[in-house]
């Protein structure tokens, strides 16, 4: 791809991003912002015990109530299809994952806080939560699974009971490597074992979720708009598997999104509620969730408990690495729940470092608690950050440094097949470790560390390497490792008659600023000023089938499917150019807008031949059909493989325990970078989301399965004097070498890059003053560090 | 929110009259009470809103030389206009919540909610006001009964607030991560005749006065006179943003800083 635009607005230009104009003078077009005529709303009445028996709901005195449509339980929900989960694990023995049954309405059985047991549908949302004060309940409270180490004991209480025990799998990764990995460690010089855990988290996307459900009496259509990252898997899903609606009849909008974090991935029973009870009630049926219940109804993140061993032989070279996890599914399996503990953070463990030895055992676990599912990074942070601690732990045991210790670990060849199953195309550790060095100003860090302590302050620098595996994902390899979908995007480009363009893809922009960055490509390859392209993406009736935006994949793999599309444009055009100048297809060239025979002076104009496909009075009828419009399907041929280096340094109250972040420097490696303002602003977010994670927020529940962190009066959001200036870098560009813009990704990079070198900074600053603390997990809240302290 | 019906009286005997009809709550900024109602957790049948009522709103010394602040007073409106008067508790005001809760939320809510890890409290009780309302005159030792617990009767209304104003001042408040309440607040006050610390955030018997600081203080106003001293964490708060112990070691951290920065 040329880097030099014509233009001005191709690629490498820090284009403003256009959507913004629309979002900051609140003219946004959310799912909340849409209102069917004659539309009911619907208001669930949610479980609040953990895990009980249902012996009975009494809606008689709820029905009469005024303005009630219909109130439905889970009855009405019987012999209709449950939610599905999109990917099977096979576990260590060959045996497939524990599946259970995830109903739209909870039968027999409700599973978790929040767990919706019946739905109110009525002509004002005040009048359904009337009603539903007014269902009677019998609920008989049960003995919950709270702690996953609990939950595996014989005699602890079953989520499902139709399930031998609460374990999902028991997965082996790579289980022929075990004997090695068992060697190895037994052998080794050193052994470093860290037992942490990774933090249960909640999205907290600023827009919540929301349906709107429509049917059409007249040709039996429904059309679903919901806060979604990806409307045709939802279409899939809902539509085939829950309620059985063909495609055809099925529209499914996703239109501007508040933010997704993966959290909005996720077929959720709301959605397929309202689709349902459209046609049920003949009325259009909305629904908005309020903050509360998006804490006990949204999928949450991370949860994980682990103990890691890293083996080092005596010149400190890395020789294995050992993983136990027990990661926790919730009371249900939530769409891609099972691929994040193992497919998403198995196969990082090597990390970014030349282990040859490496086994994770991961147990996933039901427990009566919200279903978990990915979060911003799914499973490479959990990997990332438990690798990275390690690390830091073993040089602080061996009195070498934590930098150096890495370089010499570091990959350096590429490309590079780890001992869990992927191959790294590319990368330059050293020097993304080289700039951060820069960056971050690491000589400066002792004198820095001086200023603090001559105000009674403890100063701690915390480094750390990452690697992820993005542009998710080669269908027929990960169909072999249980997905029950393809991975690849669409696009279609359709050129109008003036020589505008629209651009219909299966990514979808909640955050991401495409409507900005992809018509930069599309440009640059047209050499035609992006302000000509349009972005048109979240509406199935609009584009072809599209996979949707998460790991990081829109760019690389949404990207590369807009790159096909436009050459088969520009391979076409050329052929409507050759025509209209008595040329030669061979000798045609594009640039600037303007084709061009070679060797003459002879041109015309990007707009001239556009025109000719639609009005081809002058055109090649007997070769080419009129029109201009391509669609491109993209499978890639191997994820991508973002790198960086991080550097944190935090001030340490070491009165009251209060960690501040000074400085954090991020030096990223994402390959070619089409808009480096919009990567800067991602990188930053993921960081804020990361510091978030490693010194605010914790969801916690009791012994009983309450939520304890049910609103943010104790959910701790990273605001933003938490968080510093961010020195970030993208400079080290390695380009991926498999997809045609030489792309990686940079979604979800902050926020997996950043918890390890947070915490190996609390743990660097506590070091400095005295305090013996090898290990504090996140978050490292005031209350923690305090603790620490005393020892 | 369930159904209600709002009244907007503009004296406070309108005010007081509405709020002797049946589950009839008075509405002060809402800060507290919205949110509340919000969550369907308070079915009151009438709210009397108070911030019609000119009479209880604004800040000024009286001859006394005693700050007054009107009960409708929000916190905005202090942290600008006590600054000249009484800057330890114009800037407790201006560390209140955010600018939304700032140009809503008023002393008199506060003061009437009585939340055992709001700020005004604190202030009230370190500086001896008197709080006064439709019926009578409260000293602030005599008003705060625990958390969430006044001497207030029903459908009493926090009329004005009269600060003694001290030589020096100050309010060192340690945050609770989410919420930003106070999970620790002290409010430190240096008179004439002696010295008042008032300690919020920390006891589950609400705001109070730490006497064994004071004696310390009033004989010798520096953090050193505070050395080694430490409160007992029997009934201290103890939830997820810290323990009982932590509570009360913060408590001391808090009020050696107060000191320390008091002007």
């Amino acid at each position: 791809m040329p880097k030099d635009s014509a233009t001005g607005t191709g690629i490498g230009a820090s284009t403003k991003r256009r959507e913004d104009v629309r979002f900051l003078t609140g003219n946004g077009n959310y799912t909340d912002d849409i209102n069917v005529h004659g539309q009911a709303y619907v208001h669930f009445l949610r479980s609040d015990v953990a895990h009980g028996r249902i012996n009975g709901i009494d809606t008689s005195a709820a029905e009469g109530m005024p303005g009630v449509v219909r109130i439905f339980t889970g009855k009405d929900f019987e012999g209709i299809g449950g939610l599905p989960c999109g990917w099977q694990v096979t576990d260590k023995h060959g045996e497939v994952m524990k599946e259970p049954g995830h109903p739209v309405l909870a039968q027999g059985k409700v599973r978790h806080v929040g767990d919706p047991v019946a739905a109110v549908v009525a002509d004002s949302l005040a009048e359904a939560r009337d009603a539903a004060e007014a269902i009677i309940l019998d609920i008989e409270e049960l003995p919950a699974a709270v702690n996953m180490k609990a939950a595996l004991e014989p005699d602890a209480p079953k989520v499902h009971d139709d399930l031998s025990d609460n374990l999902c799998y028991d997965w082996g990764f790579v289980e022929e490597n075990k004997g090695a990995v068992d060697e190895a460690i037994k052998n080794a010089a050193h052994v470093t074992t860290l037992e942490l855990i990774n933090n249960r988290l909640v999205a907290n996307p600023m827009e919540p979720r929301v349906a709107v459900a429509d049917w059409n009496r007249s040709n039996d259509e429904y059309t679903l708009y919901t806060t979604s990252q990806n409307p045709h898997v939802i279409r899939l899903l809902m539509g085939a598997f829950v309620l059985g609606i063909p495609e055809h009849k099925l529209r499914v909008v996703a239109p501007d999104v508040g933010g997704g974090f993966g959290t909005k991935i996720f077929h959720y029973a709301e959605e397929a509620f309202c689709t349902f009870a459209a046609k049920a009630c003949k009325r259009p049926v909305k629904w908005t969730s309020t903050r509360s219940e998006a804490f006990m109804s949204d999928a949450h993140g991370r949860d994980h408990v682990t103990k890691i061993e890293l083996a080092l032989d005596k010149d400190n070279n890395f020789t294995a690495i050992r993983t136990e996890t027990l990661a926790n599914m919730g009371a249900y399996l939530s769409t891609f729940a099972p691929s994040v503990p193992t497919w998403l953070h198995g196969t990082l463990m090597a990390g970014n470092y030349k282990t040859p030895n490496i086994y994770v055992n991961v147990k996933a676990v039901f427990t009566n608690t919200v279903p978990v599912d990915a979060y911003r990074g799914a499973g490479r942070p959990e990997a990332t950050y438990q690798l990275e601690r390690v690390i830091d732990m073993a040089a602080r045991e061996l009195g070498v440094d934590p930098i150096a210790l890495r370089r010499q670990n570091f990959i350096t060849e590429f490309p590079y097949a780890t001992p869990v199953a992927v191959e790294y195309d590319t990368g330059n550790y050293p020097a993304t470790m080289d700039k951060l060095e820069e960056i971050a100003d690491l000589a400066g860090f002792d004198a820095r560390r001086k200023e603090s302590e001559a105000k009674g302050k403890l100063r701690g620098l915390g480094v750390n390497c990452y690697i992820e595996a993005c542009g998710i994902a080669p269908s027929n390899l990960v169909g072999q490792l249980g997905a029950r979908a393809g991975l690849y995007e669409s696009a279609t480009v359709r050129v109008n008659a003036t020589g505008s363009i629209s651009v219909m893809t299966g990514s979808h922009s909640h955050g991401q600023g495409h409507e900005t960055a992809f018509p930069q490509v599309v440009a640059e390859m047209l050499g035609i000023d992006a302000s000509m392209i349009d972005i048109v993406h979240g509406d199935t009736a609009r584009g072809p089938m599209g996979m949707g935006t998460y790991g990081s994949r829109s760019l690389a793999v949404g990207g590369s499917a807009m790159v096909r599309a436009t050459e088969k444009i520009i391979n076409k055009a050329k052929k409507i150019a050759a025509h209209l100048m008595e040329a030669s297809e061979g000798d045609i060239e594009l640039k600037n807008g303007q084709f061009t025979v070679a060797g003459t002076d002879k041109s015309v104009a990007w707009g001239d031949v556009t025109l000719a496909a639609y009005v081809p009075h002058n055109y090649p009828l007997d070769d080419i059909e009129p029109g201009l419009e391509e669609t491109a399907f993209y499978d890639p041929s191997n994820f991508t493989y973002p790198s960086g280096a991080y550097a944190c340094e935090v001030e340490l109250d070491p009165e009251t325990g209060k960690v501040t972040v000074e400085r954090f420097s991020a030096a990223d490696d994402f390959g070619n970078i089409i808009n480096p303002m919009i990567v800067s602003g991602q990188v930053h977010g993921g960081i804020a989301q990361g510091i978030g994670q490693a010194l605010l927020e914790n969801c916690i529940y009791d012994e009983n399965g309450q939520l304890l962190s049910a609103s943010y009066m104790d959910y701790a959001m990273p605001r933003a004097d938490d968080v510093p200036f961010y020195a970030v870098d993208h400079s080290c560009q390695t380009p991926c070498t498999h997809n045609p813009l030489g792309v990686k990704g940079c979604g979800e990079a902050g926020a997996i890059g950043s918890p390890p070198s947070v915490i190996n900074a609390v743990i660097d600053a506590l070091q400095s003053g005295g305090h013996k603390v090898a290990h504090l997990d996140m978050p490292a809240s005031p209350s923690r560090v305090w603790a620490a302290m005393q020892g | 929110m369930y159904a209600f019906d709002i009244e907007r009286p503009t004296s406070i005997a309108d005010a007081v009259a509405a709020l002797a009809k049946e589950d009839a709550q008075a509405l002060a900024g809402g800060q507290t009470l919205i949110p509340t109602l919000k969550q369907r957790l308070a079915m009151p049948s009438v709210l009397v809103s108070l911030s019609g009522i000119a009479e209880i709103r604004g800040v000024c010394k009286d001859d006394a030389g005693l700050l007054c602040i009107g009960g409708g007073t929000t916190h905005g409106t202090v942290a600008k206009e006590a600054v000249a008067h009484y800057p330890g508790l114009a800037e407790l005001a201006a560390h209140i919540g955010d600018p939304a809760v700032r140009n809503r939320g008023t002393i008199g809510g506060s003061l009437a909610n009585n939340d055992p890890s709001a700020c005004y409290p604190a202030a009230a009780l370190a500086s001896g006001a008197t709080i006064l309302t439709n019926t009578r005159e409260i000293a602030a030792d005599d008003y705060f009964q625990g958390m969430f617990t006044t001497a207030l009767e029903e459908g009493e209304i926090v009329t004005e607030v009269k600060f003694p104003i001290p030589q020096s001042s100050c309010y060192m408040k340690f945050e609770q991560p989410a919420s930003r309440f106070a999970l620790v607040g002290v409010f430190v006050a240096k008179f004439a005749d002696g010295v008042k610390v008032a300690v919020t955030g920390a006891s589950n018997n609400g705001v109070f006065r730490w006497s064994e600081a004071e004696a310390a203080l009033s004989s010798d106003f520096s953090a050193s006179a505070l050395e080694g001293m430490s409160l007992s964490a029997d009934d201290m708060i103890a939830d997820m943003h810290g323990t009982a112990a932590y509570r009360a070691h913060l408590v001391a951290v808090m009020t050696r800083r107060a000191v320390s920065a008091a002007k």
